[in-house]
């Protein structure tokens, strides 16, 4: 008579999500102060993803303990990291009851061929993507939302724009073709046919795509909206900041009200110092999250 | 030409937008107080309730939402909306707009894993009414003056008060338009009797 875990169900969760900011947070304080700002999810991490990147060494799961807190302190979904293609990681998070998990490529890869199945799951999952080749096949395995990759734990908005441009260009182009140049376009992006039969058909992806990596300031994130992006995710922009209270005040209102600028420049006044940042060409070719998947 | 906006601060608003254009009026998205002079109903749409209260405050919505209401315009909550709309919240001290006399628990089905679809009958929409519930809330206890729509393993998922309507699941996830169209009739009977 019910039935739990449906395509609709998960996908219709993210799109819940729509128009709001998710964020990273380490413990149930950072957590308190996301949700008291208006974050419509949290994502439970060990180290955010600039810290990920310091530290260097295999990145894993968090430590169950610390989703757990998160889970008990705020009433806002919870979202948390798996590696890529880790089964084990996936299902334990499913089982503590976390509401999203993101397969993630800021923490280091357990198989570096396959991606989740996500579709075996009940629990929903978000999925980085640079192109909509890597959207689709994603979404093919059963990801309910996508993000895009960015370059992440840089706060340079510079690869979350390539990524975002190049899925909107991409589904313009498709789009534009007859049917008869569909497979050819599926065989070149390494994407299901039928999945971009769908999308050409609508003019947009069937599930919400986020923009993530490297949002380092509110207009940082109305940019990110007026691209097209469906919401942001802030991962060590906030809790990296000077003032993390008022500064994920301000990127909650720059996302919702994108376009009034006038607004984001009140609400740019006095943040602090923003992340240092770094610029990609400093980051080595084995350090780029971004590559680690496809 | 009826027409009805849908709160735009955060969640599921395009999907509104097209239900409601499918059942044939106007729809708005409404991200700014002025914008509730040109609608004759309004939906709060799903979300995250915490969200759309903190926005709903920093731009003065609050007094503004009760306002419309108050004037006998309909207003429409589907799930955080809901929450919205409720005068009491099991567990928290202060509700939001204190619409309609109920009380509301939240994330009262369990968490993202435990969403579903279902079936419901619903009184005058109809029966065989897949309904999508997303980490839902539920009506608790409803004061005499509440219409109860629509119950779920006894608990109750949509409910009417004179011109405010809500649902505890997602009407505008699916194609099928009966509950939005209900909403649209009473919005279309508010202004015969403004007129």
């Amino acid at each position: 008579m019910s039935n739990t875990g449906t395509e609709r169900v998960k996908r219709g969760m993210a799109e819940m999500q729509k128009g709001g900011v998710i964020m990273d947070v380490v413990n149930a304080e950072q957590a308190k102060i996301a949700e008291a700002a208006g974050a419509v999810a949290v994502m439970a991490l060990e180290r955010v993803p600039s810290d990920i990147r310091a530290a260097g060494g295999v990145a894993r799961m968090a430590d169950p303990t610390i989703t757990e807190d998160v889970l008990n302190a705020v009433s806002i979904p919870v979202m948390a990291k798996a590696r890529i293609g880790h089964i084990v990681e996936a299902r334990v998070l499913e089982a503590m009851g976390v509401d999203y998990i993101d397969e993630s490529e800021v923490l280091t890869p357990a198989d570096d061929i396959y991606h989740l199945n996500k579709s075996d799951y009940t629990v929903p999952f978000v999925c980085g993507c640079r192109n909509l080749g890597e959207a689709a096949r994603r979404i093919g395995e059963g990801a309910s939302m996508l993000r895009t990759k960015g370059e992440p734990g840089t706060g340079n908005i510079v690869e979350a724009v390539r990524h975002m441009r190049e899925v909107q260009s991409e589904i313009r182009k498709l789009s534009a073709m007859s049917k008869d140049e569909v497979m050819t376009f599926a065989k070149v992006i390494g994407a299901p046919f039928e999945l971009l039969l769908q999308i050409r058909e609508e003019g947009r992806l069937p599930v919400v795509n986020f923009a993530a990596g490297g949002i380092a300031t509110p207009s940082d994130a109305a940019l990110m909206m007026e691209l097209g992006a469906d919401g942001v995710f802030v991962g060590s922009g906030i809790f990296k900041s000077d003032n993390p209270e008022k500064f994920a005040k301000a990127i909650v209102e720059a996302t919702t009200h994108y376009q009034d600028y006038a607004l984001i420049s009140e609400l740019s006044k006095g943040l602090g110092t923003a992340m240092k940042g770094l610029e990609m060409s400093t980051i080595a070719a084995h350090d780029r999250m971004q590559d680690r998947s496809e | 030409m009826i027409t009805i906006g849908v709160l735009a601060l955060q969640g599921a608003v395009r999907e509104h937008i097209r239900s409601i254009e499918a059942c044939g009026a106007k729809a708005v998205e409404v991200k700014r107080v002025e914008q509730l002079e040109e609608i004759n109903g309004i939906i709060l749409p799903g979300g995250e309730s915490t969200t759309m209260r903190r926005l709903i405050d920093s731009y003065g919505f609050f007094s503004a939402l009760k306002e419309f209401g108050r004037q006998g315009k309909p207003v429409f909550g589907t799930c955080a909306g809901l929450i919205l709309m409720a005068s009491e919240i099991d567990g928290q001290d202060n509700a939001h707009l204190g619409l309609m006399n109920m009380k509301v628990a939240r994330n009262a089905f369990g968490r993202q894993v435990a969403s579903f679809e279902a079936d419901l009958e619903v009184s005058h929409i109809g029966d065989a009414f897949n309904a999508v519930f997303i980490r839902a809330p539920y009506v608790l206890e409803a004061g005499p003056e509440v219409e109860i729509l629509a119950t779920y393993q006894d608990r109750i998922v949509a409910a009417k008060q004179g011109h405010y309507l809500c649902t505890a699941f997602h009407p505008e996830l699916t194609d099928d338009n009966r509950v939005i169209a209900h909403f649209v009739t009473m919005v279309e009977a508010s202004m015969k009797a403004t007129a």
